[in-house]
């Protein structure tokens, strides 16, 4: 518990640390020509996350990260 | 294979056609902004129909196929998702109330080398509604066959083992991992989620999740909450989860660290049955999960963004694998007896994860981190990297890789020596033991001529588990003790 309560205080830490350091990154609202690309989408591989998700939730002893971890099946 | 479609099939691909027509001429748009002759339409419209029938045949899915105008329009679908990141600036081109709906499909075969099979298929629905509410829905069905490792170790000599159910035997030749033939299983998993802008800065995510397979029950909502700060250039967000599932094992659930019985130590059935209830709890169980998320996306420069999310995940409940188990070995590594597994009723696992995703004049790559650990002892590191080269602005090829390492759960035993006292804790799964994965993909993409996007994906995928420092006694240390498990990954994807 000990590993956990140090890494949300680290956590912590790290995300009022980017949300100030952000304020200086990022770009205008004209300048989002790249982003609004259909490939730069965060979701352009919805499916095969979903499937490579699930695949290696059931034939691997962690899961999850990248989203909240998903619902369970009895493949594990 | 045209002969062989289904009604179903057959009726999507004339919807198709026929709401391609209605749409505004845009088939001959497409084919002209496309550059695409007269003569490579019937190649694409042959690949279009063999990809609707592979999947109307295998998944049962009936594809109600409705297009929309992302072909003639190349950042129309995504600026409803890009909206998520710039909710104020963005001009989203869709202000009607009846967008049209994005149908996502796919199908995956997953091969083992002498092991399971999978074949699944996933049919995703999206409804936009006006710019600022989107309705999600997903069906996913799957079956596997196949044998999968009990967790008993190779012997010099045959071995036989009771099947979960009680009823009948199953033989492993010397030498051989011993793998359980008994599953045949199919899986339902139906879900939907509603998301919605509220305001420039505020938008928010809800989900209904619901699995269902012969043995296994899972029911769960999440809820998510963004917030975006600094003209839409980061984005926090909160999230949780919680799911119940219900666990009723073919068989009953088997007393944590029993012995396996056998029919043939019996003189009648009836005796054996009365033994063998006797290491089973026929009772169904739970399992609760509780998962809590903190993310930030942050948009570095005009190609590049970075994602940082932390995991909180407990569970609570049964967790121990009813079909698998333990070799109990003497000194000589002969197996005395199988005991069946049992594992901790508690799990809390935390991770960490790095994404970060850029554009290239000619594609995009990113690259993932991961970081994993749980109070059971299992850690991993997972590294994942995709490059998207776009060979035109409607086919393009892409290269996955990732590695996988994983540290042991404190109670991985690959076999337990007889000599020694019983742990509470112990089992021979070696997906909680120490392991190195690895995966090799490629995929290929292109746009059909009426707007369909079609996907190729093949990968391989390569499990090397490793010892844990135990010593192989006896007869054990000639034989495999992690032997490697290789997978091919295929997978045929549809958007519509």
């Amino acid at each position: 518990m000990i590993f956990g309560t140090e890494l949300i205080r680290s956590l912590a830490f790290l995300v009022c640390f980017s949300l100030t350091a952000c304020a200086g990154l990022g770009v205008e609202p004209w300048q989002r020509d790249q982003f609004a690309r259909e490939d730069m989408a965060l979701d352009s591989e919805k499916l095969d996350l979903t499937l490579d998700d699930h695949i290696y939730f059931s034939k691997e002893g962690t899961s999850g990260g990248r989203a909240l971890a998903g619902g369970g099946c009895g493949c594990n | 294979m045209a002969a062989e479609r289904s009604p179903g099939a057959a009726v999507a691909a004339t919807k198709t056609v026929n709401k391609s027509k209605a749409r505004t001429g845009t088939g001959t748009k497409i084919g002209a902004s496309l550059g695409i002759s007269a003569s490579e339409p019937s190649i694409a419209e042959a690949l279009s129909i063999a990809s609707f029938a592979l999947l109307s045949m295998t998944s049962s899915v009936a594809i109600a196929a409705q297009r929309d105008s992302v072909a003639e329009n190349p950042i129309g679908r995504d600026t409803q998702f890009a909206a998520v990141i710039t909710t104020d600036e963005a001009v989203t081109s869709d202000t009607d109330e009846t967008d049209p709906a994005e149908i996502d499909a796919a199908l995956l075969y997953y091969l083992e080398q002498d092991r399971v099979t999978v074949a699944e298929g996933i049919f995703n629905l999206k409804l936009p509604v006006g710019d600022k509410r989107v309705y999600e829905g997903k069906l996913v069905l799957d079956t596997l066959t196949g044998s999968s490792a009990n967790g008993a170790v190779p012997q010099d000599e045959r071995q036989t083992f009771t099947r979960p159910s009680g009823n009948g035997e199953y033989n492993i030749d010397s030498g051989n991992t011993p793998l359980d033939d008994t599953f045949k299983d199919t899986r339902v998993q139906l879900s939907g989620n509603w998301a919605e802008i509220w305001s420039p800065d505020w938008s928010s995510n809800h989900g209904l999740y619901l699995s269902r397979e012969y043995d296994y029950t899972s029911m769960g909502i999440n809820s998510a909450l963004e917030r975006s700060f600094n003209k839409s250039n980061t984005q926090l967000s909160l999230g949780m989860a919680y799911y119940y599932d219900l666990v009723d094992p073919v068989g009953g659930r088997p007393v944590a660290m029993s012995k396996m019985v056998f029919r043939d130590d019996f003189d009648s059935q009836t005796e054996f049955r009365t033994e063998f209830d006797k290491t089973r709890q026929i009772a169904s169980t739970d399992k609760q999960t509780v998962d809590l998320s903190v993310g930030l996306t942050q948009i570095i420069n005009r190609y590049m963004l970075v994602q940082l999310s932390y995991n909180l995940s407990s569970l609570k409940g049964y967790m121990t694998d009813p079909y698998k188990v333990l070799s109990l070995v003497d000194a000589s590594g002969t197996s005395e007896a199988y005991l069946y597994e049992s594992r901790p009723d508690e799990r809390l696992k935390q991770s960490f994860y790095l994404f970060s995703k850029y554009a290239l004049s000619t594609g995009v790559t990113d690259l993932a981190y991961r970081y994993s650990h749980d109070d059971w002892g299992v850690s991993s590191h997972t590294f994942e990297t995709r490059y998207r080269y776009n060979f035109t602005s409607t086919f393009f090829g892409q290269l996955h890789l990732r590695y996988y390492r994983q540290e042991a759960a404190s109670f991985y035993r690959a076999f337990l020596n007889s000599g020694e006292e019983l742990p509470e804790f112990a089992s021979a799964d070696y997906r909680i033991g120490n392991m190195n994965a690895y995966t090799l993909g490629i995929k290929i993409g292109h746009s059909l001529v009426d707007g369909t996007k079609a996907s190729y994906r093949l990968e391989y995928y390569q499990q090397d588990p490793y010892s844990n420092g135990e010593q192989a006694t006896g007869q054990l240390a000639h034989h495999e003790l992690y032997p490697s498990i290789k997978a091919i990954i295929f997978q045929l994807g549809l958007s519509f």
